[in-house]
């Protein structure tokens, strides 16, 4: 095929990464900002161990995500959602070692790591770090939209959302995310189609202890 | 009791800091009573707060049985928390989830879609393959559900269940097809995922869909679901290259229409990513998608060349060095660059300093990308300024784990592709030397690997590399760190092995000998003392043939003497592998002494010990020796002992550092000759053999055009290049050593293409291209001969075992194109009648089971089997009685009479093997509306001996209407035990077209197949078919009700049986027995037994007087035998048959048939 000569590329080399390379500017995670329920901004901890990934049995790969977790910067697990089978021994095992590398992580670094031969996307908003787990193939900056989607849902169900929220209603937390994806997998790509069925999820349920 | 809800529990919890797991406990113990009361709201609350707990880090699998009765709670509001609860803690292990099947079939089909909704993703998380077997049929239902909410789910969980349960790929797929085309754009995003999750496995089963991609990529405005087909067409575009080309424009379009939607360039330090809107980020994960496809060439120009205003951009290059420079941008730039990397390495090189600086980034994920990169970069030309600058990071690295990885990427670099870069392998030992400083690194085997194989396959190098590894030996610094295990004094063992086997290159072996036998050798791990050990006797070998050729018989003396010294120090050690071999050496220098003492020259005997050359073999030749014809290696040789004595228990330490060391073979006996001849004519026959793996990609040819062990090569020496460089080198040196030779390489041709130049063309000149510097042009520093690893004669080139068996993708490399077997079907929703709990699958985790929980699974079964018996009962319920049956009966008796009688005459006897007939059929005709007159049919079922479980029927149709009968469709209802066999995709209620067109008055034959579980039992099935008729007023659409029935007997097969063979089955005591008795019986015996041959098909075994046996067998094989006797007016038939239910139904059957007579 004439049009992919080497010369040609090399006249034109990378232009388009370098687009993708310089464009946009800072980090900051910038969504849900409400100091009056919620926690302070506060420097990300300095810690600087980086845990060895040692050589574990790795989960195996069934789907998209791999799995998401919601932690506070306290390392306090707020939610978790696993799309592979997997025993509790090893999902904690993860869980553990991944809070710990990523809260190692300084803010100005990026959202992506190769952990074992997955890759983590994570996100932090306020005081909460966004976590999920892809395979080698799949789109990073996808699932960082992914992520962001969430709290999005998550900011129009609960009205500007905050950790507390997420931590005393923790199943509509549950809730929502199914609703938006199902097996690892986007379910719905429209907020408005998400937000509607969990509502009216929401009228067929009871007060608990109505009757 | 008062009930603490779960935003109390969490209150209590924040207030419990310090006592929390107190706390917890006793909250636990509260949940405990809430669960055991009735109160399904106390029980749900109960198992929500569970579910907090388990969050948490609380195990909370005692709960799983409650968890389904929450689950189980008609009330959406419990069983969503139900649902929650199961999906957050149950996995494949937990052993209740067997019980949970019903449960989920029955919200599956719920009227409420929340319902369903639930139960689909609760099932998303914790399907297992006896789930998705048993619920497969029910969700692929759910697929063509009327609601897109639940069709979106049931086509995303599909996805799970061919995980799990890879044979129902095929029957769902058609449908699963036809959701890319579903009216509902969430559906058709979900079933996109879906199969580009399963093309992206296994891409080539998958290309016919490409058009139908194709078509929704141009026709999608759906990001989400762009990407997804762009990344399906990326797994796609390498098995079919024409599919490249014709993409090039509707992906231009797209990127094009994704740039466009990318904000402009914005000053460093104002605004943020994030809330630019999803369209923004979702457009460049679309473009970055693009570019991390095999297609991103293409794109990459057209949109380079489309818009020339970006290259703008380029002066914001140096930001991606710069501390402000946006860390996910910059990682994504490196991954695009390492795809493009594949395709043109040349652009990537260009920037090479760019990623150089990555390595400097604070961020490890960026450097490791950078690292990674650089790998794909490296040639000849700068390989040495690539690694130089990766070993200033190794100094300045911190933290071992970057370390490591820089260590073994630079190793990885170097040794790529058979060492094609290196053009001085001086330098490479000098900077494996170098790597040998760092402290505490985990890869010092990895180093001392990197030796040893440069040293044996690079014959040029040994003397250089002997040097190298005797200073090594001599240096106390790594001795003084050999305390941690697997650290840097691996490196030793190579060491060690390098001087004693090359030990003819030494220049001062009696050094090294003496370096090699301190005291502290000893402090090193026993596997490195083993090797020390046995290559002191190498090493002391060649000392002696030294010293005695050059008659110094007083310095050979103080050798053997120096090791008689030295050598118990390894008799004591703990290792048994370096006491065993130091003792055994031990003895032969004492040996040797005694004859040094008398004057025998014994040097020559002492050196033949390790005369030869051992050949480097292939880490996977082992692997690849074909396995002659006709050896079983599975097959015993001997039978085994039934008391075995466990072998494996002999302590396994004893030989087990020896597996990690080379294997060590050594013809001490055979002679040069004999040698050379071998080797030649293995060559001639890897010359001639095409399967030989010829290492060499072609760079390397030229080295191997001096081949063989006995020609050391011609090293062409350098001057410039000093071959020993004093004490331990600096690879720098030779960095700038290589330089100037390459410099001067380089002055050189210029020189010779310039007098070539004038002496060809003097008249004709152009401005030739400046003559750039390729890879080829570098000559390497010493002529080196890269020896091949050997592989066994007649290897297989293959890759099979680098995949992974376990892999759960390889079971979904189904040819789908394929047409749907019959046995390939969905088990669909049914009793579970013996037969199937006993297949296999379903019978191995029972068994394991079993041992443990043997209550468990009684219980279990017995609520299965009430299951069983309400359903039965239910539909005994619904099936209506037949209206008009008796009349329709008769009539139908006379034509199948009539139509048997001339196929086949009564106890005719056919050969095994051909389908038999044996119909008894039953059909019921309801009155049809309308002009014309309901068509009569006859049916035969016929079972056929090749296919058990099978039986074949014929139905006749015969149009006696005056109209043409034309679209019939034939549906039948399938019942638990029987299942008609339908062509591939089409679902249990679509009708099966029968084949022909009916004019007035013909009849023709139609066939289909059944499948039936269980024969013991006469069925009937009920069908409709239904027809357009047509005449000269007009077509109307009639349909026609029947029912099929299956006989007992239409299950047995005449099959001949010989007295003998008769009398043994009767004899083995295996069937169960069963009579009955017909009085009033008129018809004379010959005829009567005419009539239960040709009616319940039996062949008549042996006839005395009025007493017959007679013998039949059933499709699955069970053996029938009666035994006949008439009285005076009544007949008694004994019967005998390996399953009495059968008999019971046979001989049943047999007095309706008898009564008549």
């Amino acid at each position: 095929m004439a049009w992919i000569s080497h010369e040609w590329f090399s006249i034109i080399p990378l232009d388009i990464v370098l687009i993708i390379l310089s464009e946009g500017h800072s980090t900051t995670a910038s969504l849900p900002q409400h100091g009056d329920r919620g926690f302070p901004f506060a420097a990300a901890a300095a810690a600087a161990a980086a845990a060895a990934g040692q050589a574990l049995p790795r989960p195996r790969p069934a789907a998209a995500m791999q799995f998401m977790l919601l932690f506070s910067r306290q390392g306090k697990l707020r939610l978790q959602k696993w799309y592979v089978p997997l025993s509790d021994k090893e999902k904690k095992k993860i869980t553990r070692e991944l809070v710990q590398t990523v809260l190692a992580r300084k803010p100005k670094m990026c959202s992506f790591l190769e952990w074992r031969d997955l890759k983590i996307v994570y996100k932090r908003y306020a005081s909460l770090y966004f976590c999920c787990a892809i395979e080698d193939q799949d789109n990073e900056l996808i699932t960082l939209e992914i992520i962001h989607r969430y709290v999005e849902l998550l900011d129009k169900y609960f009205g500007s959302v905050c950790e507390l929220d997420i931590i005393f209603n923790f199943e509509k937390a549950y809730f929502i995310l199914d609703e938006f994806l199902l097996g690892g997998e986007v379910q719905e790509t429209s907020k408005k189609n998400v937000l509607k069925a969990i509502e009216q999820a929401d009228l067929l349920q009871e007060s608990f202890f109505s009757s | 009791m008062e009930v603490v809800n779960l935003q109390d529990l969490v209150r209590g919890i924040r207030n419990h800091k310090e006592d929390e797991a107190k706390y917890i406990s006793q909250c636990i113990d509260e949940i405990k009573q809430e669960l055991k009361q009735d109160n399904i709201a106390v029980k749900a609350n109960a198992v929500c707060k569970l579910t907090y707990l388990q969050m948490l880090g609380y195990d909370i699998s005692w709960a799983a049985f409650n968890i389904i009765e929450v689950m189980s709670a008609s009330k959406f509001t419990f069983k969503r928390i139900g649902y929650l609860a199961a999906s957050q803690s149950f996995h494949e292990g937990t052993d209740v989830i067997m019980l949970t099947t019903n449960q989920i079939r029955k919200d599956l089909s719920s009227p409420s879609q929340y319902d369903t909704g639930v139960a689909l993703t609760g099932l998303s998380c914790f399907v297992t393959p006896d789930l998705a077997r048993d619920l497969a049929n029910d969700i692929m239902t759910l697929m063509s559900h009327t609601k897109p909410y639940i069709r979106k789910k049931a086509v995303l969980i599909m996805y799970k269940v061919f995980l799990k349960y890879p044979e129902s790929l095929r029957p769902a797929f058609p449908r699963l097809k036809e959701k890319l085309e579903d009216p509902d754009p969430g559906v058709q995003s979900a079933a996109v995922n879906v199969i580009c999750e399963l093309a992206r496995r296994n891409p080539k089963n998958y290309l016919s869909l490409a058009p139908l991609f194709f078509k929704l990529m141009t026709s999608s405005t759906n990001n989400w679901v762009l990407i997804k087909i762009i990344k399906l067409f990326g797994a796609l575009t390498p098995l079919e290259p024409r599919l490249g080309k014709k993409l090039i424009e509707p992906l231009t379009n797209l990127i094009h229409s994704g740039i466009s939607v990318l904000p402009p360039i914005p000053a460093p330090g104002e605004g943020v990513l994030v809330p630019r809107g999803p369209e923004w980020v979702s457009a460049l994960a679309m473009v970055l998608t693009a570019v991390l496809t095999k297609l991103s060439v293409a794109v990459l120009i057209s949109l380079s060349s489309g818009m020339p205003n970006h290259s703008a951009s380029i002066q914001v290059r140096p930001s991606l060095g710069g501390d402000h420079g946006v860390p996910h941008l910059k990682y994504l730039g490196l991954l695009a660059m390492s795809k493009i990397l594949k395709t043109h390495p040349k652009s990537v090189q260009s920037h090479k300093d760019l990623i150089l600086q990555c390595l400097d980034d604070k961020d490890e994920s960026i450097r490791l990308r950078a690292l990674d990169l650089l790998y794909g970069m490296v040639s000849k030309k700068n390989l040495m300024e690539i690694v130089k600058k990766l070993m200033t990071h190794v100094d300045k690295a911190e933290g071992t784990t970057y370390r490591d990885e820089l260590l073994t990427k630079i190793i990885d670099i170097c040794s790529q592709s058979n060492y094609q870069y290196i053009t001085n392998f001086e330098w490479y030992i000098s900077i494996l030397v170098e790597l040998t400083r760092l402290e505490g690194t985990r890869h010092g085997h990895l180093i001392a690997a990197q030796m040893l194989d440069v040293a044996i396959r690079v014959k040029a190098i040994r003397k250089f590399a002997v040097s190298q590894m005797s200073a090594l030996l001599d240096s106390a610094h790594l001795l003084a760190s050999s305390t941690q295990r697997n650290g840097i004094c691996e490196v030793l063992y190579a060491a060690a092995w390098i001087c004693g086997e090359f030990s003819e290159h030494l220049q001062e072996p009696h050094h090294t000998l003496e370096a090699m036998l301190r005291p502290r050798v000893t402090t090193l791990p026993g596997h490195i003392q083993a090797v020390y050990v046995q290559n002191v006797v190498k090493l002391y070998a060649s000392i002696l043939q030294q010293k005695e050729q050059a008659g110094e018989a007083e310095g050979a003396q103080a050798v053997t003497q120096l090791m008689v010294d030295r050598l118990p120090q390894f008799v004591q050690s703990a290792d048994l592998e370096v006491q065993e071999r130091a003792s055994c050496i031990l003895q032969l220098v004492k040996h040797i002494q005694k004859l040094q003492a008398k004057d025998v020259p014994v040097a020559e005997e002492v050196s033949a010990l390790f005369a030869g050359e051992l050949n480097p073999v292939a880490p996977k030749a082992q692997k690849k020796v074909p396995v002659p014809e006709g050896l079983d290696l599975d097959a015993w040789i001997n039978e085994p002992l039934s008391d075995s004595e466990s072998e494996d228990e002999r302590p396994r330490a004893v030989f087990h550092e020896e597996e990690q060391r080379r294997p060590k073979h050594r013809p001490s006996e055979a002679d040069e000759e004999e040698l050379a001849r071998r080797r030649e004519a293995r060559k001639q026959e890897q010359a001639n053999n095409p399967f030989y793996i010829k290492s060499s990609p072609s760079p390397q040819k030229r080295y191997q055009d001096t081949p063989g062990v006995e020609h050391i090569p011609v090293v062409q020496i350098d001057l410039s290049v000093p071959l020993k460089v004093p004490g331990l080198p600096m690879s720098d040196q030779y960095v700038k050593l290589e330089e100037e030779r390459r410099h001067r390489q380089k002055l050189e041709k210029d020189k010779r293409r310039k007098k070539r130049k004038e002496k060809e063309k003097k008249g004709k000149r152009r401005h030739s291209s400046l003559p750039t510097e390729s890879d080829e042009d570098i000559a390497p520093a010493q002529q080196v001969d890269i020896v091949t690893e050997e592989m066994p004669e007649n290897a297989l080139p293959s890759d099979e075992d680098d995949k992974d068996p376990n892999d759960p993708y390889r079971a979904l490399d189904i040819d789908l194109d394929k047409p749907l077997a019959d046995s390939e079907k969905l088990p669909i929703q049914k009793h579970r009648n013996t037969e199937t709990s006993k297949s296999p699958e379903k019978d191995v985790p029972m068994v394991e089971k079993k041992s443990k929980k043997p209550k468990k699974k009684e219980k279990k079964h017995k609520q299965k089997e009430r299951d069983k018996e309400k359903k039965k009962e239910k539909e005994k319920k619904k099936s209506p009685k037949p209206k008009k049956k008796k009349h329709r009966k008769e009539k139908e008796e006379r034509t199948k009479g009539k139509k048997k009688s001339k196929k086949q005459p009564p106890g005719s006897e056919e050969a095994a093997g051909e389908p038999v007939q044996n119909g008894a059929p039953e059909e019921e005709q309801l009155p049809v509306r309308g002009t014309s007159a309901p068509p009569p049919r006859t049916c035969d079922i016929r079972g056929s001996l090749q296919e058990d479980s099978q039986v074949t029927v014929a139905i006749v149709l015969e149009n006696r209407s005056s109209s043409i009968l034309k679209g019939m469709e034939l549906s039948v209802l399938d019942s638990l035990n029987a299942r008609m066999a339908r062509p591939q995709g089409s679902s249990v209620h679509d009708g099966v077209p029968v084949p022909f067109q009916l004019p007035p008055g013909v009849s023709n034959e139609a066939q289909y197949v059944f499948t039936i579980q269980s024969i013991v039992m006469a069925q009937k099935l009920k069908g409709t078919l239904s027809f357009i008729a047509k005449n000269d007023e007009g077509a109307t659409h009639e349909k026609l009700d029947f029912r099929l029935h299956f006989s007992c007997s239409s299950y047995l097969i005449t099959t001949p049986c010989y007295s003998d063979a008769f009398a043994k089955l009767l004899e083995s005591g295996d069937l169960s027995m069963s009579s009955i008795k017909v009085d009033g019986i008129r018809m004379s015996f010959q005829n009567l037994l005419a009539k239960i041959c040709f009616h319940h098909h039996f062949s008549v075994v042996e006839r005395v007087d009025s007493c017959a046996s007679m013998y039949s067998r059933s499709i699955q094989g069970h053996h029938v035998c009666l035994l006949v006797k008439k009285g005076e007016n009544s007949v008694s038939v004994d019967g005998k048959c390996s399953d009495s239910t059968l008999l019971s139904n046979l001989l049943e059957e047999m007095k309706a048939t008898l009564a008549k007579c």
